[in-house]
């Protein structure tokens, strides 16, 4: 596979936190390049950073040292508004428990992002159908989460990722809490949105078959990547 | 619009929770509003006085008398354009339970002095040819269905026996503010009848009411009456009907003292349940604030969304009171109005009602908004699942 210019270039990033009186490293001098348009797996057993890197590369949580640069910017030099300006432009999320907000509809919690944008409300409408449909869930925006499948709501919780359009989407454990055929179904829709789209992909996942569907996967132990790339066939 | 939706739906969200919040405050406004009502209540006698009218009275204490003589004396003074005279009678009717306040008056003067208090004109003739006539106000007469002719008896305290009256006029007041549940008859009925039982203590006046011409002579005429009357046996303390009202008010600060701290600490108290209520809202949801911090929402959102659902809760709350002040009130009315003829909600109370309202809400919501800002996203988003 060609290798794509570098969207997220990672430089001797350090995380420790703090418990109590203890100062426990997360992750150790991590270096790592992802391609645009890649579809990049990190596993790795629990407590070993790859839910924290993917936070780290998210903008979610602060480097001890190091940096990271995506698409050229430094975010962690950034100020917490930036950070959350920069947040909504660039990055879509996907978390492990859907992470809806329970009163509002699917048409709502996808279009909640795009209250941040300066898109009229008919364009608002426009992209959030659109967005459904991508996710073959056109028929069920008036429906709340708990009126959904947890497959249906990982679709609703990818349309939001998707609907500021941005560059990257961050998946942590995404397949985690549903059964094997709605992950079949939300890996299906990563991949064809790698594809199709050319959706830089991160994923954090400890399901091998979730793993395969990327193009690369990279291991974390102990706060350490271990491997060097290893490109999986898509 | 969505972000407003969404303001309601968490404020709604869990009902039970917010129904009991929103009574609590409700309930705290109403007492707000009707403890601020109660003081407006007795401030009511100071709104409604003249500042055309003066009451001079023995310098030792009220309860001293002066002598009839010194109307002729205050009535030379320049600038006085009439004066009247009237004894606080203080008779029981029926029993004590059954209080309404009664003066002996001279009558004729007295209605000229106080045209506020309107009486027909027919009964108003009757009543000022009757000696033993009486005249009450509307809501008293109400309260004891009396009607025109009807025997009234009441017992004498400070002037013993039993004195019988015929009610010949029934008054109304010519403003909301005017008492009309005053009973009055003709200060000459007490003092003939004291001359027969009790000849020392008759030709005795309480208190004089005096019209000056114009309300900026007042201070000159009160100092030109004191001084009048300097170094007799009986010296005069003359002053605004104004000050004389707040000269009564003044005897029972303490008790308005304590019922406006009471009001204020039912605000605090109404501090407290949306503050808890706010406090465990804001726990619970911490996840979904670090999601939207995740989308991108900034502090000012997050706070926003905290702080506008705590001002929903108490503005919420504040209206259902306000709407209850009102047949509140009412029935207050009903039941003390001897005490307090004139029980308005007023308007100053609900803004001041409002005001606390929000100040309230925007408290309650202060720590809240600290810890959902303060909380870093990962953090927050641990606490889901």
């Amino acid at each position: 596979m060609d290798k794509q210019p570098i969207i997220v270039d990672i430089e001797h990033v350090r995380k420790s936190y703090r418990r109590g009186p203890y100062t426990i490293p997360v992750l150790e001098d991590i270096n790592l390049g992802i391609g645009e348009g890649e579809f990049i797996a990190l596993m790795g057993p629990s407590g070993s950073g790859k839910s924290t890197l993917l936070n780290l590369i998210a903008g979610i949580d602060r480097v001890d040292s190091g940096a990271i640069r995506v698409k050229g910017v430094d975010i962690t030099s950034l100020s917490e508004t930036d950070l959350a300006i920069w947040r909504a432009g660039h990055v879509g999320f996907i978390f492990q428990f859907y992470n809806l907000i329970p009163v509002l509809t699917a048409y709502e919690n996808v279009a909640l992002p795009l209250h941040l944008t300066h898109l009229t409300a008919r364009e608002r409408k426009q992209h959030v159908e659109t967005a459904l449909r991508v996710v073959n869930l056109g028929d069920r925006m008036a429906h709340r989460p708990h009126q959904l499948s947890g497959g249906e709501q990982q679709r609703v919780a990818i349309a939001r990722a998707l609907i500021t359009d941005p560059a990257i989407l961050v998946a942590d454990e995404p397949t985690g809490d549903l059964d094997r055929r709605s992950a079949e179904d939300v890996l299906n829709l990563m991949a064809r949105l790698n594809e199709e789209s050319k959706k830089t992909i991160i994923m954090v996942t400890h399901d091998p078959r979730a793993a395969r569907r990327a193009q690369t996967i990279r291991h974390l132990e102990k706060g350490v990547l271990t491997d060097a790339d290893c490109q999986t066939p898509v | 619009m969505l972000i407003v939706r969404l303001l309601f739906k968490n404020a709604f969200r869990h009902k039970f929770r917010a129904f009991l919040t929103i009574l609590s405050i409700t309930i705290a406004i109403l007492a707000f509003v009707m403890l601020r009502t109660l003081v407006g209540a007795w401030h009511v006698g100071v709104d409604a006085s003249s500042a055309s009218r003066l009451v001079s009275r023995n310098a030792v204490s009220i309860i001293f008398p002066l002598p009839l003589s010194y109307k002729d004396r205050i009535r030379q003074i320049d600038g006085v354009r009439l004066v009247s005279y009237g004894n606080w009678f203080g008779g029981i009717y029926i029993d004590e339970k059954h209080f309404f306040a009664n003066f002996a008056v001279e009558a004729r003067t007295y209605l000229e002095l106080y045209p506020e208090y309107v009486l027909p004109p027919k009964e108003r003739d009757i009543f000022l040819k009757d000696r033993k006539a009486c005249a009450a106000g509307k809501k008293l007469a109400a309260k004891y269905g009396w009607k025109i002719g009807d025997m009234i008896t009441l017992r004498g305290t400070i002037y013993p026996g039993n004195w019988d009256f015929t009610l010949r006029a029934i008054y109304h007041g010519k403003t909301n503010s005017v008492d009309e549940a005053q009973f009055f008859f003709h200060w000459d009925y007490l003092n003939e009848t004291m001359k027969k039982a009790a000849p020392s203590r008759a030709d005795e006046v309480g208190f004089y009411m005096i019209g000056v011409k114009t309300p900026d002579l007042s201070g000159a005429i009160s100092e030109a009456i004191d001084e009048n009357f300097r170094n007799s046996w009986a010296e005069t303390l003359t002053e605004t009907e104004k000050a004389f009202q707040q000269g009564f008010i003044a005897m029972s600060g303490a008790i308005i003292t304590a019922i406006e701290v009471v009001s204020f600490v039912v605000i605090i108290i109404m501090l407290a349940v949306v503050a808890n209520t706010m406090a465990m809202t804001t726990r619970e949801r911490i996840g979904e604030y670090a999601i939207l911090k995740t989308l991108g929402f900034g502090a000012w959102a997050i706070g926003g969304l905290i702080a506008g659902e705590s001002v929903i809760i108490s503005l919420c709350g504040y209206c259902c009171g306000v709407i209850l002040s009102f047949p509140a009130a009412m029935a207050f009315k009903q039941s003390l109005g001897m005490y307090f003829p004139v029980f308005k909600v007023e308007t100053a109370s609900l803004l001041m009602a409002l005001g606390s309202s929000l100040t309230v809400a925007i408290l309650a919501s202060v720590v809240p908004v600290q810890r959902a800002i303060a909380i870093r996203i990962a953090d927050g988003l641990r606490r889901i699942g």
